[in-house]
């Protein structure tokens, strides 16, 4: 027997790495003159000094950066800290912020819709604006033979089947559906989020109808006809299912 | 170059072994040179169907591994001399086969064949992939319940998907439907799907209807395909089916459960 097995003979997990989220508040500053800043935190902090104790606080400088205002990152910790505050991030600083808060051990978080930095590179290197296309319509697949059961088949714009699904199927598309046939499998129109896709098919008998994630199923379209050719469309979150 | 037929279902049960022994030895019958293999390595049956069990020596896996030529394990079936059977090695499993073993024997036997009919093994797995890959035509046997009806459309999928005809963009495989064990009675009273009904689920050609008959398992058990039993239904059924799908216009004589003369004779079921 080893000396070492002896010495350690059983290892517990000591420690481990999970994600958790929290809720922490965010101070988003609006101007970078610290009497004004100072005097105003202090005011509201007044009002409930037992809630801002040693309550964790994330720095939001993104509309100082707008204004192109410069802070004084190392004074504004200073300030923070006087009454109890423990700041424990910064977001939508520049380059030279963030710097400054990692020096003072200060974690950097960006900002995910648009950070202040993120912005100023964008203006950088788009020039021209290209005006974007309204809806980008992807390409049309026609399918001619029947999609069978265990069959899978994705359209990025629109998807035209001119025979039947049958049950078992599943046919998606970022646009709208066609069945010049009986739909008896699943169907998904505007499966990126398109509410306004549309499902059309010559007899509804589906498993599964959806469109932009809104759903029914074959149990809730008991009471459609069959035989009828119909469409089905989206209305504030709700399918419809009417008669062309 | 021979024409492959793969008889298949994905559900287990309804009757592909019995299609394979019957339509192989229909096509033999008609004077087409035919061999009919048993892909369902480790369950075996179709030697027992063809009755010929006593006489497997080497088998498809052995010809597969090159411990046997094709010659030698080729059984001359003892009704008709244009039949031989390949039987399937009972004691290996589905693993046993490869795609290149199989494309090999198939290419081999297309120059001395007319008709090889591939009897493949339930379920959608290695032994039924293999045996459609190089099919020609399918036929796709089905019962009439809906569990049979669906197992049959997603091996149509399969087929559509997945073989060498559809993998090269090729002619895609000619499908049809043979529907088996069909009681026109049972159907009339509601307890089994309509030839129409399997018809309006899987839109497939229909190659004919084998009526549910007790000369299926009398001829099973006595080892004599069950198209050699001419009395009977099911028998006469298969060769229409051979005569149908070899370009003959048959019309369709077990849908509506009339008893022809001859049945009424001999009370045939």
């Amino acid at each position: 027997m080893s000396v070492d097995s002896q010495k350690t003979p059983y290892n517990p997990l000591a420690l481990e790495f999970k994600s958790s989220t929290f809720s922490v508040p965010v101070l988003i500053l609006f101007s970078n003159d610290l009497a004004v800043i100072e005097q105003q935190l202090q005011a509201k902090i007044s009002l409930a000094p037992e809630f801002f104790r040693n309550s964790p606080l994330v720095l939001d400088v993104q509309e100082l950066n707008k204004k192109d205002l410069d802070l004084d990152i190392a004074a504004l910790m200073e300030i923070l800290r006087e009454p109890g505050l423990l700041p424990v991030g910064i977001r939508g600083g520049n380059l030279k912020q963030n710097k400054k808060a990692l020096a003072l051990q200060i974690p950097v978080y960006s900002v995910t819709s648009s950070s202040a930095t993120a912005e100023a590179q964008k203006r950088k290197t788009i020039t021209p604006p290209v005006p974007e296309p309204i809806t980008d319509p992807g390409t049309t697949i026609l399918i001619t033979h029947p999609v069978r059961s265990g069959q899978r088949l994705y359209a990025s714009g629109d998807l035209v089947i001119l025979a039947q699904v049958s049950a078992g199927a599943e046919i998606l598309a970022e646009g709208n559906i066609h069945v010049y046939g009986t739909l008896r499998g699943r169907a998904m129109a505007g499966v990126q989020g398109n509410k306004a896709a549309r499902i059309f098919c010559s007899d509804l008998q589906a498993e599964l109808i959806s469109i932009a994630g809104d759903y029914k199923i074959s149990e809730d379209m008991q009471a459609i006809s069959r035989n009828k050719p119909v469409q089905v469309y989206l209305q504030d979150h709700t399918i419809i299912i009417k008669d062309i | 170059m021979a024409r492959i037929i793969v008889v298949t279902s994905g559900k287990g049960g309804v009757g592909k072994t019995t299609t394979s022994a019957a339509i192989a030895m229909g096509l033999a019958k008609k004077g087409h040179k035919t061999a009919v293999i048993d892909f369902d390595v480790g369950l075996r049956n179709l030697d027992l169907i063809m009755g010929c069990e006593r006489r497997v020596v080497y088998d498809f896996v052995n010809v597969i591994n090159g411990e046997a030529s094709l010659n030698q394990a080729l059984i001359r079936d003892k009704n008709c001399n244009l039949l031989y059977i390949l039987p399937a090695s009972q004691t290996r499993d589905k693993d046993a086969l490869s795609q290149e073993g199989v494309g090999k024997i198939l290419e081999d036997l297309s120059k001395d064949f007319k008709y090889i009919v591939c009897d493949s093994p339930a379920g959608i797995e290695k032994g039924a992939h293999l045996a459609m890959y190089f099919a020609d035509d399918a036929f796709v046997v089905t019962n009439p319940e809906v569990s049979s009806v669906r197992d049959s459309d997603r091996m149509l999928g399969i087929l559509a998907s997945k073989s060498r005809r559809a993998e090269q963009n090729q002619e895609p495989i000619r499908e049809y439907l043979l529907l088996s064990r069909y009681s026109p009675d049972r159907v009339k009273l509601g307890e089994m799907l309509s030839v129409d009904d399997v018809q309006e689920i899987l839109s497939l050609h229909l190659l004919g209807v084998i009526p549910e008959s007790k000369s299926v398992l009398n001829a099973s058990n006595s080892g004599i395909p069950v198209i050699l039993d001419e009395k009977s239904d099911a028998g006469q059924a298969y060769v229409d089916i051979v005569a149908r799908y070899l370009g003959e216009d048959k019309p369709h004589r077990f849908i509506d459960g009339k008893k022809g003369l001859f049945a009424k004779l001999f009370g045939g079921r």
